[in-house]
């Protein structure tokens, strides 16, 4: 029925089995949109949230998606600066992840805000010490850049390259991408680093704060270089599971395994940044805040220092030995293993600097919170998965993500 | 973000912060406006057109 | 904007922990004072408003040396280095400000978009967002205090250390043809609440105030004084377990009173 949109040479499945996913997907979607309205209509009186915890499960969700999007920005920048020929070949899907980030990112903030109406503030008042100000002009410019990488897919559908205009338009856009991907890699490096300095910057909170250099606490530069590092993995597992999905190969192995040893060195040097962090600041900064590092992992019914093995050993330090060698990229298993773990390093590490910041008790007579968030919280948070699922379901069928695909699924007669 | 807004101030904060946004700013409108006419004119001359599927 | 003749001035506080019973009268004084909106059910703490709360300190200790402190904690209208106050620095909208001129971290609420980072920052939970649009009880709002504005759902509000009537006070100074202000022209209603008379207010930067020697006092502290937060409250308490509680002390890394930090 659809087949005029479907790019020549590959095989989807029938419409009815297209839309019967979608249908499904969708009514979670809508039940996060139920969910969206009840916070806008009603107010952040529907979550969880407290006096206490003022960022929350939200926050924490934009600092995971965002640092799961640098699969965008860091593949970008290997290849078009760097010059790593053969990642043009996810480059088009890292984009699109991308693009589903940040676009999520940004929802979620019009409805963490109390005000989502004078959003527009934190542009026009722009206090420009803040390290949020900068993450608000730097994600917003970067999502920019990232809807125009993804414009000239859109336009290499079948039916719109027949339009002399967007066949040219898409033309012109490859041409100058490189120009978009460098500002794109700076943009990210901003706001991924401001990320991380919103919780560095907090001199009041001996947890999060972080010395560091000029204005940037340490956290800004290991936020950069963890998005830098696992963004690319993620990239990878939604590869890898829409190959599952589609049951197709997608990408060949050696683009792949190109990303993975990348990522597995960012994620060795990272891995070691983090623990001479970790060391600085349990044997300097938090005693001269008045704490030693079991106060922040205990007294406590979860944050205990198991979080902080979790973190930097078995989401860091081994999926970074897997990357690195050959055979463990080699091996679909372990390399899959070693993606979904570097996934789950990050987002617990955005997780322990958002919510852990929040509950540890920094005045003696003050005591530990503890937060569970409300069923609208989860709804919206779930919300910007469905809607990535959906997206990626439809620019899957009618677009030309995978350059590949032809090739590794050619149809027979 | 702009100086005639009344908080301005012509500091370096401001200059360098608001400087790096105009900066990315800029190229992005000129990059996205370079490719925009330049496909204006490249299908004024009937480029594109013969591609047929 | 400076005023040529006027000197800045640093308004603060001195409580007297040793004279406060926990009787809450601050706390009343204060809610009718700016108009502090409340709910129908006040049992969950975490997201009513208490400008000023009183916190209860106890030394841990069973009878017969068990004791109890009661803790006034406004907004500690902290100055941190050169007004950087945690949350004046991190607010994304310029929406609360450090004054130079009196030393009062101010809250803009009209544009206050409710980011939250300013909770974030305070360590003291000075700061509190308006979960709710506030509802006053059927003929409670004639009683509201005209000169304060109410607050809307979605920003959040603070302890202004009743700016409203340092406003109030020097606009009537000017009319008289004044500049300074005298020490009993400007108090706030939490200090002329208290019975005990445990709460002084004042200029720190005025010899003439009685706050200028009271802060000096051999057993004065102030709230994490270490962070490098830099308040502008200060408590006196004769008794030493007091005082420490009022920071996190490490054996071997600082002795008490002493700020080896200073940020
Ligand atoms: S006590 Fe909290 S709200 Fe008040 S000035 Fe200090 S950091 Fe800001
Ligand atoms: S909640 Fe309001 S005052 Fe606090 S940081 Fe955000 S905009 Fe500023």
């Amino acid at each position: 029925m659809d087949s005029a949109l479907i790019p020549k040479g590959v095989r989807r499945c029938s419409i009815g089995q297209f839309a019967l996913f979608v249908g499904v997907v969708g009514v979670v979607l809508l039940w996060g949109v139920f969910a969206m309205l009840l916070c806008w209509i009603k107010g952040l009186n529907q979550t969880n949230m407290n006096d206490y915890y003022g960022f929350a499960l939200w926050i924490w969700a934009d600092l995971a998606v965002i640092a799961l999007g640098g699969g965008a920005f860091f593949t970008g920048f290997l290849r078009y600066i760097i010059g790593k020929d053969e990642l043009k070949n996810i480059i088009n899907y890292a984009v699109l992840i991308g693009f589903i980030c940040y676009s999520s990112a940004l929802l979620i903030l019009a409805i963490d805000i109390g005000q989502p109406l004078r959003g527009w503030f934190i542009f026009w008042h722009a206090n420009v010490h803040s390290m949020l100000t900068e993450v608000a002009f730097c994600l917003s410019c970067y999502f920019g850049v990232l809807t125009i990488e993804y414009l000239p897919l859109i336009l290499e559908n079948r039916q719109l390259d027949k339009v002399p205009f967007f066949h040219n338009l898409s033309h012109n856009l490859h041409e100058v991408m490189a120009v978009f991907a460098a500002t794109g890699a700076f943009l990210s490096f901003f706001h991924q680093g401001s990320l991380g300095g919103v919780a560095g910057v907090l001199f009041g909170r001996p947890f999060a704060y972080r010395e560091g250099i000029f204005i940037w606490p340490w956290t800004f530069f290991l936020f950069t270089w963890s998005a830098a590092a696992c963004g690319p993995c993620f990239t990878i597992m939604i590869t890898r599971l829409t190959e599952k999905i589609t049951r197709k190969t997608l990408v060949k192995q050696n683009v792949v395994e190109l990303l993975a040893k990348i990522s597995g060195w960012m994620l060795l040097t990272y891995t070691i940044a983090k623990i001479i962090d970790t060391w600085y600041w349990a044997a300097v900064s938090a005693p001269a805040g008045g704490f030693w590092l079991m106060d922040f992992y205990s007294n406590n019914p979860l944050y205990g220092p198991w979080i902080l093995i979790t973190e930097v050993l078995i989401c860091g330090a081994l999926p970074a030995c897997i990357l690195i060698t050959k055979s463990g990229r080699k091996n679909p298993f372990t390399l899959m293993i070693a993606a979904v773990l570097a996934v789950i390093g990050v987002s617990l590490n955005r997780w322990v600097m958002v919510l852990q910041v929040m509950a540890v008790p920094v005045m003696s007579f003050d005591k530990w919170v503890m937060y569970s968030p409300s069923w609208q919280e989860v709804a919206t948070t779930i919300l910007p998965v469905a809607y990535g699922v959906i997206l990626i379901a439809i620019s899957h069928r009618y677009l030309p993500i995978f350059p590949q695909e032809r090739e590794l699924n050619p149809i027979e007669n | 973000m702009f100086p005639f807004i009344f908080e301005w101030m012509w500091d370096m904060s401001h200059v360098v912060f608001m400087g790096g946004l105009w900066y990315a700013l800029t190229i992005i409108g000129l990059g996205m406006t370079y490719c925009i006419l330049k496909a204006a004119v490249d299908t004024a001359q009937g480029k594109g057109s013969h591609h047929h599927e | 904007m400076k005023k040529e003749h006027s000197k800045a001035k640093k308004y603060g506080m001195v409580i007297d922990l040793d004279k406060c019973t926990g009787c809450g009268a601050c706390m009343v004084a204060c809610m009718a004072e700016n108009n502090v909106p409340f709910k129908k059910d006040e049992s969950n703490k975490l997201d009513s408003i208490t400008w000023l709360r009183v916190f209860k300190l106890t030394n841990g200790k069973s009878f017969p040396d068990a004791d109890t402190c009661y803790l006034p904690r406004p907004c500690m209208h902290c100055e941190g280095e050169h007004g950087h106050a945690p949350c004046v620095s991190v607010c994304p909208a310029t929406a609360t400000d450090y004054s130079h001129e009196t030393g009062i971290v101010s809250q803009i609420y009209t544009r206050c978009f409710g980011c939250r980072y300013c909770m974030a920052a305070c360590p003291y939970h000075a700061r509190y967002f308006n979960w709710w649009d506030p509802v006053w009880p059927e003929g409670m709002e004639k009683l509201l205090n005209p000169n304060v504005s109410v607050r809307m759902r979605g920003v959040v509000e603070k302890c202004s250390f009743c700016f409203h009537r340092y406003q109030a006070a020097k606009e009537k100074a000017y009319y008289e043809g004044r500049q300074e202000l005298e020490e009993d022209e400007y108090q706030t209603a939490c200090t002329q609440a208290c019975p005990a008379g445990a709460i002084t207010f004042g200029d720190l930067n005025n010899p003439k105030h009685a706050v200028y020697e009271l802060k000096k006092d051999k057993n004065a502290f102030r709230l994490l004084e270490r962070l490098g937060t830099n308040p502008k409250v200060y408590y006196i308490s004769t008794r030493k377990w007091v005082r420490q509680a009022g920071d996190n002390y490490l054996e071997g890394y600082e002795t008490e009173g002493k700020v080896k930090k200073h940020r």
